[in-house]
């Protein structure tokens, strides 16, 4: 367990210095980032004095060694816009998204996972089609459409939810739903599938065959095995849903850490979108690591592969 | 006629000889069929989507009005079955542009991107599939690594970042999804071809000295085709929701490119009053993408029955 523990915490870190490396020389890719701060109107004395403020004259990898050395110290350098330090803006704004995450997979693990279970217990029921139709429906629904519907329902119409900002817990119920609608239809066939399969084990008919309790079947026989692939998609959904989130921050107006992507994005602020680029890729990287190991300790199995 | 027909029952409750079956039976291509025209959802999207491509394909036929042209005296007017006149059937943006001529070229930027960018991808995380599940070894734990890495960034925020630095055109926001949206090509393709490198035909190929492009040409790729032509459909809508999502953003296809995340977007300001302007859009690219991903749902289905759940 222990091996298989290092094993996969070193794959973790490349991963995440690969990433690292790529996040930063994506801004790289206009040929000169200095050009992009200097803004229009800059002449030629303004791009070089900025060109070498900022120390993008030296070779490419140098700089990319700074910056990761620094990153590693949490120090991810200055914004060009807030002339604030770019670590202390995203902690700032990280909890916003960090609560709207946990809502969200919440959301979604709440809906799908009793649904999976239902749909599973009565394959081609009324439930399983219901579920079925909005998993189907959930796929194909564009989130920004999904959350401004929302906003012209609850918010204009009926007037019992607010549209945009994060001063309650009232402002998280839609963004909520939004975030956590993206996340459920691959909770939900995974946890069909698994309940499908699980049921028709040899184990379960040895159970029912004894006499158990249905109830007991079903929850202590069946959901124990087949929620394990569940939590590591759970974990995985999560990770997404951080980078998912610049879409349904950008239309509630929640500012979080994903608002904050954008309006740098928009404004050119390079430290700062580099950072978040990082930040959110940690994020599915942890997430993912943790999973696994999970994963590993319910079930022997993995820990081989 | 009475001595006959008790023979006749008897052959009929005989057990079924699955040799005779193979012959006298369906051949695979009327089962093909009928799994075709018995599947539902397969039916439904696939129709759809061509009704769509062909909408696409015959835009300057079909489209009432010029979608760039402005009419400022005629702004917003309201689509027909809510008030408005039969000139502009679904009403007039706030430049006063006919709006169902703005969906109807919508389709080609949607329908194009989704295409070539799941084409691109596909192009590159099956190369990567194909190549890890036959070599194994090395070159498998290099494509697992990237798939990892590929996984780890957020798509959303590097796709915004890039279009940011490149500029909205058509071109570059199909070359970012199509350079980002490869890693479940290399996941599937991978394991299709792992399952398909041990059989006999490929040893047999392997045998008679055939080269390894020949291999991996004639021997694997065929026989993963199922299973890549599912991934196309749901990887182009995916691209299909992403171009739509940055547009939305003002980071994707730039106005005043008639995209339908970007109409979304425009009507956006006036939902308060006109919620239509943003409901029409909204709701075909919803249809759009459920159809793609319906006819890729039935496919799975259809191509590999001893798959159905």
């Amino acid at each position: 367990m222990l091996r298989f523990i290092l094993r996969r915490l070193g794959l973790a870190v490349l991963v995440a210095l690969t990433v690292s490396f790529i996040s930063f020389s994506l801004l790289f890719l206009s040929g000169d980032p200095a050009i992009a701060i200097a803004g229009e109107g800059a002449n030629e004395n303004d791009i070089a004095a900025i060109r070498k403020l900022y120390g993008f004259d030296r070779p490419m990898l140098l700089q990319y060694w700074d910056w990761l050395s620094s990153a590693l110290r949490f120090d991810f350098g200055e914004s060009y816009y807030f002339r604030l330090p770019v670590a202390d803006l995203i902690a700032d704004r990280l909890s916003v998204t960090m609560i709207l995450g946990v809502c969200g997979i919440s959301f979604a693990l709440l809906l799908a996972v009793p649904l999976g279970v239902l749909a599973a217990i009565r394959p081609n029921s009324i439930i399983d089609r219901v579920a079925l139709f909005l998993s189907v429906a959930g796929q194909a629904m564009p989130s920004f459409w999904f959350g401004l519907i929302l906003i012209v329902v609850f918010s204009i119409n009926l007037r019992w939810l607010p549209a945009s900002g994060a001063e309650s817990w009232r402002h998280f119920i839609l963004p909520t739903i939004v975030l956590g609608y993206y996340a459920m239809p691959a909770i939900m066939r995974l946890t069909r599938a698994g309940m499908l399969e699980v049921l028709s084990a040899d184990y379960v008919r040895t159970a029912r065959a004894k006499g158990a309790p249905e109830g007991l079947v079903l929850f202590k026989h069946a959901l124990r095995n087949a929620i394990i692939p569940v939590v590591s998609l759970a974990a995985v959904q999560m990770g997404f849903m951080l980078g998912g989130s610049i879409v349904v921050e950008s239309i509630f107006a929640l500012h979080g850490a994903g608002y904050l992507a954008w309006e740098s994005i928009g404004r050119n602020d390079l430290p700062t979108v580099q950072a978040l680029i990082l930040v959110f890729s940690l994020f599915y990287i942890v997430f993912t690591f943790l999973a696994d190991v999970l994963n590993a300790w319910l079930d022997p199995r993995m820990r081989s592969s | 006629m009475s001595a006959a027909m008790p023979r006749a029952t008897a052959t009929a409750a005989a057990p079924r000889d699955p040799l005779l079956e193979e012959i006298t039976g369906p051949t695979p291509g009327q089962m093909l069929r009928r799994r075709i025209f018995g599947h539902q959802g397969f039916l439904i999207g696939t129709i759809t989507l061509l009704v769509l491509l062909a909408i696409a394909l015959v835009a300057p036929l079909i489209a009432p009005h010029d979608p760039y042209a402005q009419d400022l005296m005629s702004r917003m007017e309201r689509p027909v079955f809510m008030g408005g006149d039969w000139d502009h059937v679904l009403g007039t943006d706030h430049l006063g542009r006919d709006y169902l001529s703005r969906l109807i070229y919508g389709a080609r930027v949607s329908l194009l991107i989704g295409g070539v960018a799941a084409l691109i991808s596909g192009l590159i995380g099956t190369a990567m599939g194909v190549a890890a599940g036959y070599f194994g070894g090395r070159v498998d734990m290099v494509v697992t690594f990237l798939i990892n890495v590929r996984l780890a960034m957020p798509v959303t925020l590097v796709a915004l970042a890039v279009v940011a630095v490149l500029g909205g055109s058509l071109e570059v926001v199909i070359g970012v999804l199509g350079l980002l949206l490869w890693d479940r090509f290399a996941v599937v393709m991978r394991a299709s071809t792992l399952q398909v490198r041990g059989r006999e035909y490929v040893a047999a190929a392997r045998a008679i000295g055939c080269s390894t492009p020949r291999i991996l040409l004639t021997e694997i790729l065929p026989n993963i085709l199922n299973a890549l032509i599912v991934v196309v459909t749901l990887e182009m809508a995916h691209a299909i929701l992403l171009e739509a999502a940055l547009s939305f953003l003002g980071l994707g296809v730039q106005p005043p490119t008639p995209s339908w995340g970007l109409m979304v977007s425009e009507g956006k300001n006036m939902m308060l009053f006109e919620p239509w302007l943003v409901l029409i859009p909204g709701a075909v690219l919803f249809v759009l993408v459920l159809a793609i991903n319906l006819m890729g749902d039935g496919l799975r289905d259809v191509t590999a029955p001893e798959n159905r759940s």
